[in-house]
This record gives C-alpha cells, structure tokens and sequence, in this order.
C-alpha cells in the first residue's frame, strides 16, 4: 500500500465535506497514527504487555540479589553490563544504585506504563465503545494524542537507564527530600539525570491520562446507544467511567507536585526542602521553607485514587465474564454500581493512611482510619456479589474464567490482609516490610493481573476474529497461579518477622531473621521466593507464543463465540471502522442469561422485548434490573 | 462513519461534546491549580514568622496585566456572540483584540516583572546578628507593635562580585526604602507604587549572613510559589494565544463559511478555557501581589 | 442571565435572535466594567487594615471569590447550564475542598511541630 496516496486523499478537501465515503487508509494511518478506537486500544494494550514484562523482568534481576546477595548473576550477569552500563552489575554483581534504579523503575513501569495503560486505555479504549453502542471515541484524535503522549513518556522513562548514573532512585514514591537531591552532582547531567527524567517522563503519562478520562467520560456519557441507560450500562462501562473520573481529578494534583519537584532540581527552589539540610557533610545552599510532608500529600492523593484506577477496570472485566460464564445474571447490579460509585468518592479521601508515620496528630489519624475501614465496605459487597453471582450457576470452565476465578481469592486476600494496615498502630510495626508488599501485590498481581489476562482472553476473539488457544491457555494459568502465591504468601511471613522492604541483601545480616517459619529463616524464605520468580517469568511463555501464534493461526469463530448478551458481541469480529453494521438499540439489562420460556440461555441487550416476556417479568420482579 | 453531538447536543444531556469535554478538562485544571495552591497555604502556614516576604512585587503593573486580562475575557465572549450573530468581521476584530491581550500580559510578564527580579538581591541575617543591623530593621519597635521582624534586607547588590570572591568580606547594597526608614508608620505595610532601590548604601560584613539570593525562585518559598503559578498560568496563556490564533487565521473563514455553528462552538470551548485562566489570575493576584 | 437559545434558520427570527445577543452583549460589557472596579477595590482595600492580618486576607479573598462568581456565572455561562455540568463542578469542587481542608488539618495536628 502506497502511504503518499492516503495523505493525498487525507488532505483533499472534499474528504470532510460530508460525504462520507470510506476511505482505505494507508498502513501507517491504520496501524501507526490511527484514530480508531480499537486500534488504539491494542496499541495501549501491547505496549502496556510489554512493558509489564519488562518490568517484571527487571524484578526478577532483583530477586537474585535477594536470593544471593553479593554473587554474580550467572548467563545474562555478563551481558547486563553491555546494556544497562558498566557501574550497574560489574562482573554480573549488582551495585547498591543499580537495585535502588530498578526498584523504582519495577514500581513506576508496573503501575504507570504497564497495568493502567492496559487496564484502563487499551480495554477502555476497544471495549467500552463498543459495549455502549458508539461508532468511536468523542474525540478520535485527543484519543491518538493521549496514545502517543503515554508512548512519549514511555521513550523517556526507558531513556532514563541509559544516561549518566542510571535511572531514579528514589523509589517510585519518589519522597522528599531523598529525590530532590539525588542524581545531581558530580557525574550526572544537569538535565538528563533519572530523576529529572523521571519526572518529564511522569508529566507525558498524566497528559495522556487526563486526555484519556475527559474522553472516556464524554464517550459514556455522550454517545451511548439508543435506550442504553445508565442501569442498562455493563458493570465494565460504570467501572471504567469511575476510574476516568478518579485520574481526571486525581492526577492534577501530582501533577502539580511533579512540576514544583521539577523546579526544586532545575531552578533550586525549596518546594519540598526544609532549610538547614546537611548533605555529604556539606550544608546545601537552599532557601529552605519546604516541606517534604507536602510531597507526600500530594503524591498519596493521586496515589490512593490509583490504588482503585489498578483495581476497578479489574472488577469491571471479572464481572463480565464471570455473568457469561455463570450463565447467570450478575447478582446484585444495583448495588455494584453504588459500591463502585462510593469507592470512587471515597478513595479520595483516606490518602494519609500511607502515611501514619509521618508524624501526624490523632485527630487526623481518626478521620483516616475511619475512611480508610470504610472503603473496605463497598470492596466487600463487590466480591461478595461477585461469589454471589456463581451460586447455582452453570459455570463453564473456559479459560478466560479460570483467570476471573482466580482472581476472587487472590483479591481477597489482598484486601483483607490491609485490614491491619488501615490502623495506625498495627502499621507502626508492620510499616515498610515485606507484608506491605505482599498486600498490594496480592491485590494488583494476582488480582489487577490475573484480571486483565482474562479480559485478553475473553475479548481476543472480538478483536481478532480467532480464538486463543485453551490448551496453552491452562498452560499459561496454572504455573502462574502457583508461583503467584508461592511469591507473596512466604512475604507476609517475613514481613511478620520485621523483615524491611528496602534492603539490598535481601536482610542477610537481620538478626531476627534467625527465627524459622516453616523451617527456613526470613532471609532463606527469598531463595523459594525468587524461583518462584523465574518460574512464573517461564510461565508467560506460552502466553507470549499463544497471543501470536493465535493471530493467523486460532481457531476462527463467529462473532459471538462466548454467548455473551452485551452489544459488542453484535458488532463483526474484528469490528470495521465505524463499529457496528446497524446502529445497535437496547432494550434491556446487560446480563440477561438463562431468561425462562427461551431457547438459548442468553438474551442479547438489542434483543426486543416480547410481548410473552413482559406478563412475566412482572411476575417475577427478580430478573429485573 | 459520523460521531454524533459534535455539534448538536444530545437530548437527554442537552449538551454537545466538546462542551462536555472541555468542563471535564476544567475541573482537572482546577486540580491542577487547586494542587499548586494547597502548597501555597502549606508552606505559608509553616513559614516562621518574618520568612514570608510582603509588597515585593510591582502592584500597578500587576493590576494593569489582571484588567489586561478581564478585558480578554471580555472581547473572547463578545467574539464568541458576533459569530452566534454570524457577523464575521466583528468576530475577527474581537479575536484580534484578545490575542493582543494576551501577548501584551505576556510581555510584561516575561520582559518587565520576571527579568526585575532577578537583578534584585535579598541578604538574610543569621538571627544573632539582627540587633547589629537593627538600623536598617527597626524590630524592636515591630516587636512592640506586634508586627513580624525582618530578618532580610534587600536591595540593588553594588558588588555582586563579592558572591564569589572570598577576599571581599562584605557586601554593598543600595537599599529598598524600607530599609533606610524602618521605624515610619508608612513601612509597615507595602506601598501601592513601586519604588526603585536608593542609593543609600549599607555594608554588611559577610560573617553576619545566613545567606544572599536574588529575588528568583530560589529565594523563599514565596518566590518559589509565585514563579511556579505565574510560570504554569502563563504556559496556559500562550496555549490560549495559540489556539486563538489558528481560530483567526484564514482557516476560520473557511470553517465559517462551511458550517458556522461549528466555528461558535470551537469559540465557546476555547473561550471557556480562557476564562478559566483568567479566573485563576483572579486569585494569583491578590495572594501573590498583595497579601 | 440565560443563555442565548439556538440560531434558527428563518431570517425574521434570526433578526430576533440577533437582537437577543445583542441584549447579551450589554451584559457582558457591565460584568467587564464591574470586574475591573472590583480589581481596583481590591487593590484599595489592600491598603486598609482590617484589624489582623487574617481579616485583611479574608476580605481580599472575598472580593476574588466574588470577582470568580461574576466570571463564572456570566462569561462561563454557569448560570443556565445544563444539569450535567453542576454535577461535574460539585464532584470537583468537592474534592478540592478535600484537597485543601485535609492538607490544613494535616498541618494543624501534628503530632509535634
């Protein structure tokens, strides 16, 4: 295909004068720069899978000088050198700075570049569209810059490892004072150290977020399908909707903080410094008059809304295919959607609770804890209604099923091991350990991950026409079920026994270590902790391979493959430009499985209803939403 | 393919898309500002007594680019009526106007106020020495009146060389007139006009200083504030020049005369942005400027 | 104030229309006028003490939140919008409060200072 001759018919004026007619589009403009929503959405959703991976991956380089501090990493240790610099492994042993760089870069890539790109733009971008009917997003090319703004961003934070000193430090956090004098000096360049990049990389990804939310939200609200009303809507779309609204409001304020830490390290202003800092025995020539608690304020505002923007598209996917594979309505719809809601009001209000040791007094300490425990009311109702839903269903085992069963546990489990951590003083001890790390992973491993990987699988088929294998899809979910639990179940333990998030020889020489749990000490828990790893890292394999292969080679289905009721299963698969053949009307609720007196157990929602049904349903208030 | 409402509203929300979308882009800018401002109330509440400068910053020119400003507001939304008139010309003479608004407001920003600053130079005394410099401060009669001390005096720097050079033990400072007359009535609150540094001249010996800083953002929370806002509030003007200069441009008149409904509500959109960069000078001025 | 209903095609209502704008337009220049008095209020005010600090602070923040109202109501035309868009700005300005009396709290009851 010849890319000149598409910018010519771009450029002709007639082009946009009403005429409509379909254009063929050049590669680049189909593939590269497009402004269809679905092909944006697969661009966020491979990019984000790639850089999960690669976060991941730098983790797993971490494991091993947790598992075995000080050795050399074996095969790759040599080659490491040649790509990240000479100073960050030498002779395959890593340095203090080069764990502190990946330790941020797994926590900033992970959650900014990897699991809200997928979770939020690519399923939002390909799915919601289509679950409410529209021919595309509001604003087609917002949407491209929201993309190439994230990819923009993406290049910078990646840079970030090849300049001078290596990427940040400062923990993904990135706390004040610690990040406003790191990588300066000395060896590092004025502008393009980590940190400063860091930042600049952070300003792109919040643009792309903010783009992203003000069109998600016009979307929902403005181009939803002819009788698709807002109790019509699939528990995916009020979950998606939700999470615009928490990064629209949420983000802005890091924002802010990340400009004012730009001007700390660029222009020597003393946003986030208190005066009389000490630094290599030197004092540094500031003006003081900051406040690192500042940071931390505005970082957890944005930060525990993001806790929910990880979670809730996780819900929403979970919820969708565990009503089609339940054959059964969604138990409970209207008090999903209210507990969706207050978790999005509420999330904006308890950030101090990840702060409890930062000095604050009991007055503040009380409004956060009660907040805090809260929010955990909706969370439960959620997954209650979520098992709920299974009862007395006839559940198939399809794969994308596995993943959202699993993922009911997983999460859990994560939520109820925060319980302690919501008060202060059970935090005072449990603070900064392994155990906080074994709760949020619990809830955005297994949990956001899991949940994700069944939305990969549950909407291949609409995106690609073809089904992924379910052979190596059971291949793909079981090892990574095991591995997940066998990497964060022993973290609790040694995080119980006073093991500190942070240290580099994975605390080799913590004396309580000494103490066994189950027959090892905190410390020798890392070796089975670390294989576990590398295990799950073999794992994706078959993931990677199905995910590609499946492209040309899955078996093909039609375009309802799951008999699923919600309109994008109406739409083609690979849906054409413009969606939809005929512009899809709802006429009822989004989960009307196993309706009495019909034939097949799913009504889809552009199904009208009859006559017969309507004495019925007045009969049986149960089925009505 | 055709996506609705983009220009006729949807019945059930009475609204077209852009409108929706750029309120939605508003409320994460009032975040955004909202962020910058909770800063501000922070470190203003944590500045110790006398860290906080007032009456630093040039108030007539201030209020002159604040009515610059409401006076874009003004010619924007009467643009915005002349094309719901569909009277082109006007709309375009409107537009001119509130481009040139906006330029002239950057102009004394970056040209005039900004560069000011920086030429201006604030010696902090280390506390034990402030009763050696009580002349120029005058504390302990604001000790008896109740007033914050002074712990800085500022000035035009007639030796800045001596920054660096450690062989020159003290610093030359024409002072700002607060310093030459302390103990008047009229210095305890800032004046409304300007006044440039005297030629009155203090010595301060270098021993006595906690430290010397010009007036950039470097030198207190205060200047860290303002030119960070400023700074963020005139990025936002110079998106606002530009894109009111693309609606100007030849190109309008082509969208004007295919569809000029269109060009209204692109008008609408981008002048509701306008407005809100002016309502947010609207509290940078009397926090910044006169409080 | 309400805002100008839609343009309609036929020229003898357009000539109506256009003379509803028209009557907008007077408003819009008083609303400049008032803002532009009540900068140099502002600025005036400034000069008079109020007793405390504090007071003089709330009296020039007064002034602006009204300055604010008058831009918001009018130009913005907040004050016949439609529901959609109060329901936005209270979420918002709801969550700014947050932002600001949390903070001030935070600040207010430390545990030492």
């Amino acid at each position: 295909m010849d890319a000149s001759t598409s910018f010519e018919t771009h450029h002709d004026p007639h082009a946009h004068s009403g005429e409509h007619e379909h254009h063929q589009l050049g590669w680049w403009r189909t593939y590269i720069f497009s402004t269809d929503h679905k092909m944006i959405g697969i661009q966020y959703g491979l990019c984000g899978l790639i850089f999960l991976f690669f976060g991941f991956s730098l983790m797993m380089i971490m494991r091993w000088q947790l598992a075995y501090p000080g050795q050399a990493l074996p095969v790759i240790g040599k080659w490491l050198p040649y790509f990240f610099g000479a100073n960050t492994m030498p002779d395959g042993k890593m340095t203090p700075e080069f764990y502190n760089s990946l330790g941020a870069m797994h926590g900033t890539i992970m959650i900014f570049l990897g699991v809200v790109p997928v979770a939020f733009a690519a399923f939002g971008n390909f799915v919601v569209p289509l679950q409410i009917g529209a021919p595309d997003m509001t604003f087609p090319k917002v949407n491209a810059a929201s993309f190439w703004a994230f990819a923009v961003g993406g290049v910078i934070m990646l840079t970030s490892f090849f300049v001078p000193g290596g990427a940040a430090k400062g923990g993904w956090t990135s706390y004040t004072p610690l990040s406003d004098i790191s990588d300066k000096g000395p060896g590092f360049h004025p502008f393009l150290n980590g940190q400063t990049l860091w930042l600049v990389g952070f300003i792109f990804l919040i643009t792309s977020s903010l783009l992203g939310a003000v069109n998600f939200i016009t979307t929902i609200i403005q181009l939803r399908a002819k009788g698709l009303t807002w109790m019509r809507l699939p528990f995916f779309v009020w979950s998606q909707f939700v999470t615009a609204f928490l990064l629209l409001l949420a983000f802005p304020p890091l924002e802010a903080a990340i400009v004012m830490q730009l001007m700390d390290r660029t222009a020597a202003t003393s946003f986030f410094l208190p005066a009389g800092m000490i630094v290599n025995g030197a004092p540094l020539h500031i003006s003081g008059g900051g406040s690192p608690l500042l940071w931390q304020h505005l970082f957890w505002f944005l930060g525990h809304p993001e806790v929910y923007v990880l979670i809730l598209p996780a819900f929403g996917i979970v919820a969708e295919i565990l009503a089609n594979n339940s054959r059964k309505p969604l138990w409970g719809y209207k008090s999903l959607v209210f507990s969706v809601l207050v978790i999005g009001f509420l999330s904006f209000v308890v950030w101090a609770h990840h702060m409890w040791l930062t000095g604050m007094g009991s007055t503040v300490s009380a409004f956060f804890q009660t907040t805090t425990l809260l929010i955990s009311i909706p969370s439960v109702i959620i997954l209650s209604a979520f098992f709920i839903s299974l009862w007395g269903g006839s559940i198939r085992f399809t794969v994308p099923m596995l993943w959202a069963t699993a993922f009911l546990p997983m999460f859990g489990i994560g939520g109820l091991t925060g319980i302690p951590l919501a008060f202060n003083s059970a935090d005072l001890y449990l603070h900064d350990t392994y155990y906080i790390i074994a709760h949020f992973h619990y809830i955005v491993a297994p949990g956001t991950i899991f949940g994700l990987f069944a939305g990969v699988y549950y909407w291949y088929p609409k995106a690609t026409g073809r089904m992924m294998n379910e052979f190596w899809g059971k291949v793909h979910f079981w090892p990574s079920l095991i591995c997940m639990n066998v990497i964060f179940l022993p973290m609790f333990l040694q995080g119980m026994l006073g093991m500190h998030r942070r240290w580099y020889d994975g605390g080799q020489g913590w004396t309580l270590s000494g103490e066994h749990i189950w027959g090892l000490t905190g410390f020798q828990w890392n070796t089975p902790i670390s294989w576990a790893a590398w295990i799950m890292g073999l794992a994706q394999i078959p993931f990677i391979f199905n995910f590609f292969w499946s492209i040309k080679h899955g078996k093909k289905v039609n375009d309802n493959p799951w008999e699923a009721t919600t309109l994008e299963w109406t739409a083609p698969s690979p849906p054409p430009h413009g969606n939809f053949v005929i512009t899809p009307v709802a006429y009822r609720g989004p989960y009307e499985y196993s309706l009495p007196g019909r034939e097949k157990d799913f009504t889809m929602q552009n199904e009208p209803v009859e006559p017969s049904e309507r004495s019925r349903r007045a009969a049986e208030p149960v089925l009505v939403h | 393919m055709e996506i609705p409402y983009t220009i006729s509203t949807r019945p059930d929300t009475g609204l077209w898309n852009a409108k929706i979308g750029i309120w939605l882009f508003l409320a994460s800018e009032v975040m955004l500002f909202g962020g910058l401002f909770s800063a501000y109330i922070f470190l203003r509440l944590d500045a110790r007594p006398g860290e906080w400068p007032h009456g630093l910053l040039n108030v007539p020119v201030g209020t002159m680019n604040t009515a610059i400003l409401i006076l874009s507001s003004v010619t924007v939304v009467l643009a915005w009526a002349a094309l719901k008139m569909r009277r082109y010309r006007a709309y375009w003479w409107y537009m001119l106007a509130t481009i040139l608004c906006g330029v002239i407001f950057l102009f004394v920003k970056l040209y005039y106020e900004w560069p000011q600053k920086f030429e201006h130079y604030g010696i902090f005394i280390k506390p034990a020495a402030l009763e050696k410099y009580e002349q120029y401060f005058g504390n302990n009669r604001r000790t008896e009146k109740g007033l914050e001390p002074r712990i800085e005096i500022s000035g035009h720097l007639h030796n800045p060389e001596a920054r660096t050079d450690a062989n020159i033990k003290e610093y030359e400072i024409g002072l700002d007139p607060v310093y030459v007359d302390p103990n008047s009535p009229a210095n305890d609150r800032p004046h409304f006009l300007y006044v440039p540094p005297t030629d009155h001249l203090a010595t301060i010996e270098k021993e006595d200083v906690e430290r010397i800083d010009s007036f950039g953002p470097w030198h207190s929370a205060y200047f860290a504030s303002y030119f960070t806002i400023t700074g963020l509030h005139g990025a936002h003007v110079l998106g606002g020049v530009l894109v009111f200069i693309y609606m100007w441009l030849p190109v309008s008149k082509r969208l004007y005369q295919r569809n000029p409904e269109h060009l209204a509500n692109r008008v609408e959109v981008c002048g509701l942005f306008w407005h809100f960069v002016d309502l947010v000078w609207i509290f940078v001025f009397p926090l910044f400027y006169l409080l | 104030m309400n805002n100008p209903p839609d343009i309609s095609q036929d020229p003898a209502e357009h000539e109506e229309y256009a003379h509803g704008i028209q009557k907008h337009v007077k408003g819009y220049l008083m609303v400049g006028a008032a803002l532009i008095v009540c900068t140099a209020l502002t600025v005036g005010l400034s000069y008079v003490n109020f007793g405390s600090q504090k007071a003089n602070i709330i009296v020039a923040l007064l002034l602006a939140v009204f300055k604010v109202s008058l831009v918001g109501a009018v130009f913005m035309h907040l004050a016949a919008e439609k529901k959609l868009i109060y329901r936005v700005l209270i979420f918002t300005g709801f969550f700014v409060f947050a932002l600001f009396w949390l903070t001030y709290l935070a600040w207010y009851n430390p545990i030492v200072r």
